[in-house]
């Protein structure tokens, strides 16, 4: 029996595609969570960790996370803008782990605004 | 499986080591757990990413931000305003010129843009010790193909038909080479990678073996189904350690696979191979010493016929090809033939990967189509020629190799277009030159190099090339005499008549190339004793041009014996009695005015 056959092989990209899709693998949804001073403080790094639990669960390798600084909306601090490719931008305001895990579920996986949390649609 | 919002692709070549690319890495890795974003936020260590001059570098995706010559000190800024806070960070930014604009994205640097990535395609992306993240990016697929899809004659003519040849400069087309070899008869036959990189200022191989590995072992196991061998060596260099290690690893990964040992992929075909150190001698990447040197002689090389390809290596047949020309093969066979040959010129398909060095702003490795012109690669991509100086030659395929000077510039890179203007492709070494090269002092230098490693087997390299240099030194020490040119001109046709291998046959090229394009500069040591380039001390006069020096100082400064007089608003003035000619004067002023 050879260690490994072409079907393995085959299995065995399609795995690290997934773990190195960051590189270059097709970008489908951008989640940016606004890490400003004001942001972290308001608990933005719990919001992230959530998020970040629900990517893997999630399995999917065609969302992009990533931080930025603040919006200059401080008060409304936790943000977080959802874009799906081809829609509007979305930004959630006031977030925690509940809401963003809710906001990833519904919106980032299946395209439903959750207009309850959103602060606006990114002109 | 654990997901990472943010990698960091940390060069890890040569190169980026040398500046402290290790360094570097402990200090991100220590903030990022400082930060608690570890589970964020993942290192990858890459091979060379080409840009060699602006590390330590790195990549950070999935934004494609481009930082380059980060010092371990700047990290922790770094890592609190980019991965905790997610602002790029501006001065660690690419700028094209010292006054240009930043530019944030890899992909948009014009260094990176204008290049075609085949052979280097995984360079920079991959983390090179695991083979995972090889077979992420169509890995082993092509062996695959090769091993469980196709007969030996399917592979070679696909080779045929994409019409690769010799990277390693001689440019024989590989798809006939593994043609004779499979036609040849024998039950034992082997395949051999020549990463015996010699030239000086070359360093493409090691890049690739660096950054890729896989690439290189998959081209091999594809070589050898062509062919019908079963077992392979690697010849590279002891100076290649990080290449070496690398190799090692990947290897073992191919080993634990299967995908190098028996019953590759259940295909039934079996190939191992083992790497073999060499001890750094340029006369062994010459094919036949290369073969005696892995046999455990002394390397030297033999007259040919017979072909390797009939009786090499332990007098079986043998395939032997160089690292970039392994690295084509796997994307050849998965793309097809007609794919590689629809890149490039003519006779020369495909992309060529140099190594850009010398005078030139963008100092790395670039791949580019044949029949991209020099004047695009040092230029477009170069960056041109750094501090107000004006370009005057390249040198292209280090010792065996010549020099194109700027009236030759739109020359497109392809073998015959190469040799046409008097140089030759080579493995990949360009080096630019500025005005302030001295050709003659250039031809001396290679001489001194070619003399140096000439093994001594046969009489007109051993001798020939000792007595050019002999010439060439009283050339450039202002001792010079009429004759010497056509003395010169008969020794370099006779060894490369009479010279047994390609070492001294193509030994004499940088004097011969010097000479068609710089004659003048010869003449002007010869008989007028001076060094137009103000390089060969014994021509220098140490005199400060009055009309010409600005009072700067810079040159007060510099020289380390104190024979420099000078105050403020005043010219320089070299006092000759304690004056050594270090050129530590000549190399500093800014204005030329030292003569």
């Amino acid at each position: 029996m050879p260690k490994l056959t072409i079907d393995d092989l085959k299995k065995l990209k399609e795995k690290s595609k997934k773990a190195t899709a960051l590189r270059d693998g097709e970008t489908t949804v951008k989640v940016t969570v606004h890490m400003g001073t004001c942001g972290i403080a308001a608990g933005a790094r719990e919001v992230m960790d959530a998020l970040l639990e629900e990517l893997s669960e999630s399995g999917r390798d065609d969302i992009r996370v990533v931080n930025s600084g603040c919006m200059g909306m401080c008060s409304s601090e936790p943000n977080v803008t959802v874009e799906i490719v081809g829609k509007e931008p979305v930004v959630y305001q006031h977030m925690d782990q509940n809401k963003m895990r809710q906001v990833f579920r519904r919106h980032v996986l299946h395209g439903e605004v959750q207009s309850d949390f959103a602060l606006a649609r990114m002109p | 499986m654990s997901t990472f919002r943010t990698e960091i692709l940390l060069c890890t070549g040569t190169g980026c080591k040398m500046t402290g690319a290790d360094e570097v890495k402990a200090v991100l890795e220590s903030e990022i757990k400082r930060h608690g974003l570890e589970r964020e936020i993942r290192i990858v260590e890459t091979g060379c990413n080409g840009f060699c001059a602006q590390g330590p570098l790195a990549v950070v995706q999935p934004e494609g931000i481009f930082y380059q010559k980060l010092r371990p000190e700047d990290i922790p800024f770094l890592v609190e305003e980019h991965f905790l806070k997610g602002r790029p960070v501006e001065k660690f930014f690419y700028k094209e010129q010292a006054d240009a604009e930043t530019i944030p994205v890899m992909s948009d640097i014009p260094f990176y843009s204008r290049q075609k990535l085949i052979v280097l395609k995984n360079r920079g992306v991959i983390d090179p010790e695991r083979i995972d993240e090889y077979i992420a990016r169509d890995g082993y697929e092509g062996a695959g193909k090769a091993l469980l899809e196709m007969t030996p004659e399917e592979i070679v003519g696909e080779i045929k038909k994409s019409g690769l040849r010799g990277r390693g400069g001689g440019g024989f087309p590989t798809g006939l080479k593994w043609e004779f070899a499979r036609k040849s008869e024998g039950e034992i036959k082997y395949v051999l990678c020549n990463a015996d990189e010699g030239d000086p200022g070359a360093f493409m191989d090691r890049s690739v073996l660096e950054a890729d590995p896989h690439a290189v072992l998959e081209g091999m196991i594809i070589a050898a189904k062509a062919v019908g061998a079963h077992q392979g060596y690697i010849y590279c260099r002891a100076e290649y350690p990080l290449a070496l290690k690398r190799l090692d690893i990947a290897i073992r990964q191919a080993r634990g696979y299967g995908l190098l040992g028996e019953n590759i992929l259940g295909s039934g075909f079996d190939f191992d191979l083992d790497v073999y150190r060499g001890a750094g001698a340029f006369v062994c990447g010459e094919e036949t010493a290369l073969m005696h040197s892995i046999e455990g002689k002394r390397g030297m090389p033999r007259p040919r016929p017979p072909f390797p390809a009939h009786q090499g290596l332990w007098k079986k047949p043998t395939v032997l090809n160089n690292v970039e020309t392994y690295a084509n093969v796997p994307q050849i066979i998965i793309k097809g033939g007609d794919w590689y040959a629809g890149i490039g010129t003519e006779t020369s398909k495909g992309t060529k990967v140099f190594a850009l060095t010398g005078d030139v702003y963008n100092i790395g490795l670039v791949e580019v189509p044949m029949g991209t012109t020099l004047r695009e690669i040092i230029y477009d991509i170069g960056g041109g020629i750094p501090g107000k100086r004006k370009f005057k030659a390249v040198q292209l395929g280090g010792p065996s190799g010549g020099c194109v000077p700027e009236s030759r510039l739109d020359t497109p890179v392809d073998y015959e277009s190469i040799a046409k203007v008097g140089a030759i492709m080579g493995s990949g070494g360009m080096i630019v030159m500025n005005e302030r090269t001295c050709m003659v002092d250039m031809a001396r230098f290679f001489m001194d190099f070619i003399q140096d490693e000439s093994c001594g087997k046969c009489t007109p390299c051993r001798e020939g090339t000792k007595r050019m240099l002999e010439i060439l030194e009283k050339i450039t020490r202002g001792k010079g005499e009429p004759g010497d040119i056509e003395a010169l001109e008969k020794l370099c046709a006779f060894v490369s008549d009479a010279a047994l291998c390609g070492l001294g046959k193509t030994g004499p090229n940088p004097v011969l190339s010097t000479l068609r394009y710089f004659r003048d500069e010869y003449n002007a040591h010869i008989h007028e004793k001076r060094c137009p380039a103000k390089r060969c001390p014994e021509l220098l006069k140490f005199e400060v041009n009055t009309e010409l020096c600005r009072k700067c100082g810079i040159c007060f400064k510099n020289c380390p014996m104190g024979a420099i007089r000078w105050q403020k608003k005043q010219p320089a003035y070299i006092d000759k009695s304690i004056c050594i000619k270090c050129m530590s004067c000549i190399m500093s002023c800014p204005f030329d005015a030292i003569d």
